[in-house]
């Protein structure tokens, strides 16, 4: 049996085809989100990767932030359950989530079985989220992967203060008017998301195995930061964008099974 | 093309509990235009302020609280705060504030109108934000503000020497006002007052703790339109008899097996904080979609004071949520929890109000740990309808009911 898992974020859309909720046949991430042809892009790509049709399609679950506007779903799932189904199904020791996607940053507590059994959010300020790192991205004039690489590189982080978006970027602007080296700027943006997330893990209490999911996990310099700050081993997997995607069409093979 | 036939609504009944407590707080306001327009003095006076000493004096007083709530419902809060914010007052502010400070200024709102004061009765015991609020009004329009005392009580218990300190406030409070007025203080009324207000809270509080029947015999959003009788008039007999017959159609629903909650109830939430008045559709339709039902509030217990006497009063007064430490509140909310069946808690951290939104965090998770109920949080303003994210609203009350619905074992 095939199941379709769709997140639909607040940048990109993301597709998983899982096969007997086992074996994923195929995957998609498409930067394009509500209101553009990204979902439709994501699933089409996943459809034609795997040969398959959408009449092969048991069962398709819906999640992110678009969850309500895709009509093609049999049901609509938060992504704080897809993440915590998907992170549990790569890692099953798992015991904190920690997904900072485009817009939010969510703590995800799991119990023993793999079951969210709490969670704490982002306010409405975007600090400490993935449009932290575009603002930033955008100021240094770098590629949002080349924050990864230019973060190692630093001799003495920058310590960012400003918690909110838009005063962090004056002091980003006033330390490159410094003269500051790039590197340690960009670790130093790295580090205020992972002290800016940190408290809301410190809220819901550290359960490890802590994994990182959402688009900002593929940034190490962020990994890095946050291992530092919450004094633990952060676990990773190259598909933890997918995470919610992958989630979604798990729950849509338990429910059809 | 087939003419669209509006269906009208069938008039109200004038028995029924939503009836007479409709009459009596548009009355309210009405009543205090009337006694204006006679040249009688009217009062601005805050929420938690003892109701029980214009009433004995049979003074009229208008609620800026209710009156900003009512304004920001029905949509005006946006245009209120920006007037006010033109004015110099900080977004960082009190949303109530924001827009009866507006009000007074401006002296009239399509939405609400109300007289405009002669004197101003205020009490900290629900926020210090409101000295500065009344005294600025206070200044604006040179009228007098009598100003009570009640600070936040860090014990659990009211002190015999707090109630002696709010108790000689209240004493000057009736002496100033009698001679701003004119009007006499007389224990004879007191005493009938207080027994309105004893009446209106007994059946308060028991008609909201119907909510111990699964499924509970209303939607709690009834609750935060029927306390604004409870704020404004206690001290009524009207509002004993609006609430004794409250609490006689819960009885009657639980019986007949119907509630004022029209969806199947799957869900039992407490819903902490004020309500987001500027998003209360929004806000009531994400949990009703979903079959969750908020069933209590602590504002069921809020506005019950229960007393026998002056001093008792005194004590009441100083026992309210916002001034009461973190372990008592927890406890109330904790008792209320387990007597409503309550399956998870959801909290506005409320932009306008630091003092309730600062403790909650610490204090929801204590309540989630006694309860061994999920928790959850959205930002959003009780007046301000710039501080709310829908979407961000949607993806946590959907989080919470699947932690609630896996509990239930429904997808284990």
């Amino acid at each position: 049996m095939f199941t379709l898992g769709i997140d639909i974020g607040s940048t990109t859309s993301k597709a998983v085809i899982l096969k007997d909720g086992r074996e994923i046949v195929s995957s998609s991430i498409v930067i394009a989100t509500v209101g553009t042809d990204g979902v439709s892009r994501a699933i089409d790509h996943v459809l034609e990767e795997s040969g398959l049709t959408k009449e092969d399609i048991a069962g398709t679950v819906a999640t992110g932030y678009g969850r309500q506007t895709y009509e093609g779903a049999d049901f609509q799932v938060s992504e704080l359950t897809c993440h915590a189904l998907g992170v549990h199904h790569v890692c099953p020791d798992a015991g904190t989530v920690i997904d900072i996607g485009g817009q939010d940053a969510k703590v995800l507590s799991l119990n023993g079985q793999g079951r969210m059994v709490n969670f704490v959010m982002n306010d409405k300020c975007a600090a400490g989220t993935g449009r932290f790192l575009d603002v930033m991205a955008n100021i240094l004039k770098l590629d949002i992967s080349q924050l990864e690489v230019e973060a190692a590189k630093a001799v003495n982080v920058v310590n960012i203060s400003s918690t909110c978006t838009v005063f962090a970027e004056s002091e980003v602007i006033s330390q490159l008017a410094a003269g500051t080296d790039i590197p340690d700027l960009v670790a130093g943006i790295c580090q205020s998301v992972a002290t800016r997330v940190a408290s809301l893990a410190r809220r819901v209490g550290i359960k490890e195995q802590v994994f990182m999911s959402g688009g900002v996990a593929r940034n190490a310099g962020v990994r890095n930061a946050m291992a530092k700050e919450l004094g633990v081993e952060i676990q990773y997997h190259p598909m933890a964008q997918l995470m919610g995607a992958l989630g979604a069409s798990l729950y849509a093979f338990d429910k059809k099974k | 093309m087939a003419e669209e036939v509006k269906k009208s609504r069938p008039a109200p009944d004038p028995n029924s509990a939503k009836f007479k407590l409709g009459q009596i707080a548009a009355k309210a306001y009405s009543d205090a235009m009337e006694a204006k327009k006679r040249g009688e003095k009217i009062g601005w006076c805050a929420s938690n302020f003892p109701v029980e000493i214009p009433a004995t004096l049979g003074l009229y007083v208008c609620y800026p609280e209710n009156q900003a709530a009512g304004i920001a419902a029905r949509g005006g809060g946006e245009r209120m705060c920006n007037v006010s914010e033109g004015d110099g007052y900080s977004n960082d502010i009190c949303a109530y504030a924001r827009i009866s400070l507006a009000y007074a200024k401006l002296k009239e709102a399509p939405e609400q109108d109300m007289p405009m004061p002669d004197f101003m009765l205020c009490c900290n015991n629900i926020c210090n934000c409101m000295i500065k609020w009344y005294e600025n009004i206070a200044k604006e329009l040179n009228i007098p503000m009598i100003m009570i005392d009640i600070p936040f009580n860090p014990d659990y218990e009211v002190s015999d020497a707090e109630t002696e300190y709010i108790k000689a406030q209240f004493w000057d409070a009736i002496h100033q006002l009698e001679e701003i007025t004119g009007k006499k203080w007389t224990d004879e009324q007191f005493k009938k007052v207080m027994e309105y207000s004893g009446r209106a809270s007994r059946a308060w509080i028991e008609a909201t703790s119907q909510a111990k029947y699964v499924p509970s015999p209303f939607n709690g959003f009834d609750l935060l339109n029927h306390m604004a009788v409870m704020v404004t008039a206690r001290g009524t007999a009207q509002a004993g008899d609006a609430m004794e017959t409250l609490l006689k159609e819960y009885i009657d629903n639980h019986e007949k097996g119907v509630s004022t909650f029209r969806a199947e109830e799957k869900y039992r939430i407490m819903f902490e904080g004020i309500a987001c008045w500027p998003w209360l559709r929004v806000t009531s339709t994400g949990l009703k979609s979903r079959g969750i039902n908020m069933v209590t509030t602590i504002y069921a217990d809020a506005f019950g004071f229960i007393y026998d006497d002056f001093d008792g009063m005194c004590r009441a007064y100083a026992n309210v949520p916002n001034c009461m430490n973190l372990e008592h509140s927890r406890d109330k909310r904790v008792k209320l929890c387990r007597e409503n069946h309550v399956e998870g808690l959801l909290v506005h951290t409320n932009r306008s109000c630091k003092l309730w939104s600062g403790f909650m965090p610490e204090m929801s998770r204590q309540i989630g740990e006694a309860c061994g109920i999920p928790v959850t949080s959205f930002d959003g303003d009780q007046a301000d309808p710039r501080n709310f994210s829908e979407a961000q609203y949607d993806t946590r009350v959907q989080g919470l009911m699947e932690i609630m619905e896996a509990n239930k074992g429904g997808n284990e």
